[in-house]
């Protein structure tokens, strides 16, 4: 079988060898890196900072809906109704970042067979679809006093609805392997081409709904966002970055200790006697 | 036996669109399928819309271009699932040509085989739909365009599913995502001469689409099919 270097590289040229630099020569970032890489180390890790995360996350969203929901002046066009867009458009930049971070992971984990890299792509999965999930729910709910439609096939929206479905392919190809590590580059190249055509599906949509256009009017735009209805955007995008973060953390640790269940630091954590 | 010497690309090409010919040929009836299963749709969509010619006319550019997509998506399963079953695919991996010059020639005669029979047909979607006659060369040229696009982007989706017994409508699944493009600028192209514009633009893309998946697809489709495989 392979073992390692692109399938298109021919002969395997040698590889930079971790290996034979002592830990204690190391850069410590790169050290850090490279402990990350190794199961247990990554669930003590992941064990320790995950709620972290999560409280940063809850903090600062709590802050940012506070000021979003009483301290922000009303709309002068759309009175109370856009407050929605302080959790619509930070789910929808992160339901696009998460899809970049696995296809990062994912390529990582496809040309370095890091394990962890593997299991931390597919840990972005669910995580980016309910991002999506969530900024499609409050456009429809935004859309609703403001379209008057619970649905409308803005550009927007049909591309989140599209990139839906690629994560929930994603994510059914990886369910739908038997082998853990062929499931994961399966789906790895799978988001590496999802992410390639993300950009073109886009600029179709937006093509499309130019050429039908007609049916509605933007009323909203971003560019056009007052200097005072800021900060609580700025807030809850770090606390969905964080919130994210700790999701991330959570399943990627579930998932390696699903992989590495019968082994003993796997036993010891638990609890297991032997 | 002949040279010792590593096959040409084109000998090594030429080998196999007589294999697949050939092949083909034998079951030379399977080739209609595709085009039934289109007619099929079109018939679904004429009866459930009602028959009123302008209602049809209007959705024509559409439906035809659905019913020619879903028709090359069932077709998607056999590209390799033949080959995956017999052992072939294994030996391609082991071949000393590229796997992603025997998946590019594979998916040409995929759609020569699928596709060229669906093209002949479309006269007669059209027909049905009521299409207007001054769109059919775009219609025609869009398709034309169009098809080898899905069948390229279809064969990475296939070899990701290769190794799989069911993996009908997940390969569905994988795939729409990816024809939302193809879909959107060929349709829309068709949309936009009915219009009275010039549908240069959405065609030209589509043509810029092909060139780029020509060169990218099968090699994705390679590191698709190492990666089932192992």
């Amino acid at each position: 079988m392979e073992t390692g270097g692109s399938p298109a590289c021919g002969r395997a040229a040698p590889l930079p060898q971790r290996a034979d630099v002592p830990m204690s020569n190391m850069n410590p970032v790169v050290r850090w890196f490279h402990q990350l890489g190794s199961p247990p180390y990554f669930d003590r890790f992941a064990a320790r900072w995950a709620p972290w995360a999560f409280a940063l996350g809850l903090a600062t969203m709590a802050v940012g809906m506070y000021l979003g929901l009483f301290v922000v002046p009303a709309d002068y066009q759309q009175g109370d109704s856009f407050r929605i867009l302080y959790i619509h458009v930070p789910s929808a930049w992160m339901s696009m970042a998460m899809f970049a971070l696995m296809a990062f992971y994912g390529a990582i984990a496809l040309v370095w067979r890091i394990k962890l890299c593997e299991i931390l792509a597919m840990a972005c999965a669910p995580v980016g679809a309910a991002f999506t999930l969530i900024t499609l729910a409050t456009g429809s709910i935004w859309g609703k006093p403001m379209w008057g439609t619970w649905w409308d096939w803005d550009p927007r929206l049909t591309s989140q609805l599209v990139l839906l479905f690629l994560y929930f392919g994603v994510i059914g190809l990886y369910a739908a392997i038997e082998d853990r590590r062929a499931a994961a580059r399966a789906a790895s190249l799978l988001a590496i081409v999802g992410v390639v055509m993300l950009p073109i599906i886009r600029y179709s949509v937006v093509w499309w709904n130019s050429l039908h256009q007609g049916q509605t009017i933007r009323v909203f735009g971003e560019s056009s966002m007052d200097a005072s209805m800021l900060p609580p955007l700025l807030w809850m995008v770090v606390g969905t970055k964080f919130w994210a973060i700790g999701s991330v953390l959570a399943r990627a640790r579930a998932d390696n200790l699903q992989r590495e269940a019968g082994k003993d630091w796997v036993r010891r954590a638990a609890g297991v006697e032997r | 036996m002949s040279e010792a010497s590593t096959p040409t690309l084109a000998s090594a090409a030429r080998a196999l669109v007589r294999r697949d010919l050939r092949l083909l040929w034998r079951r030379r009836g399977d080739a209609l399928q595709p085009a039934l299963f289109a007619i099929l749709v079109v018939v679904l969509f004429a009866l459930a819309m009602g028959s009123e010619r302008e209602l049809l006319a209007r959705a024509a550019p559409g439906v035809l271009w659905v019913a020619v997509l879903l028709s090359g998506l069932l077709a998607l399963d056999t590209l390799f699932r033949g080959d995956a079953e017999d052992g072939s695919l294994e030996q391609w991996r082991l071949a000393p040509v590229p796997l992603a010059w025997l998946v590019l020639v594979r998916t040409l005669m995929h759609w020569l085989t699928t596709a060229a029979p669906l093209l002949l047909a479309v006269p007669l979607l059209a027909e049905l739909l009521y299409l207007p006659r001054p769109l059919w060369p775009v219609m025609l040229l869009a398709l034309g365009l169009g098809t080898p696009l899905l069948s390229l982007l279809g064969a990475v989706v296939s070899a990701l599913t290769v190794g799989m017994r069911r993996a009908g409508v997940l390969l569905a699944l994988l795939a729409l995502p990816l024809y939302v493009p193809v879909l959107v600028f060929g349709a829309g192209s068709v949309a936009q001469a009915a219009q009275g514009h010039d549908p240069a633009g959405g065609l030209l893309l589509l043509a810029a689409g092909l060139l780029l998946a020509l060169v990218l697809a099968p090699v994705a489709a390679a590191t698709a099919i190492r990666i089932a495989s192992q």
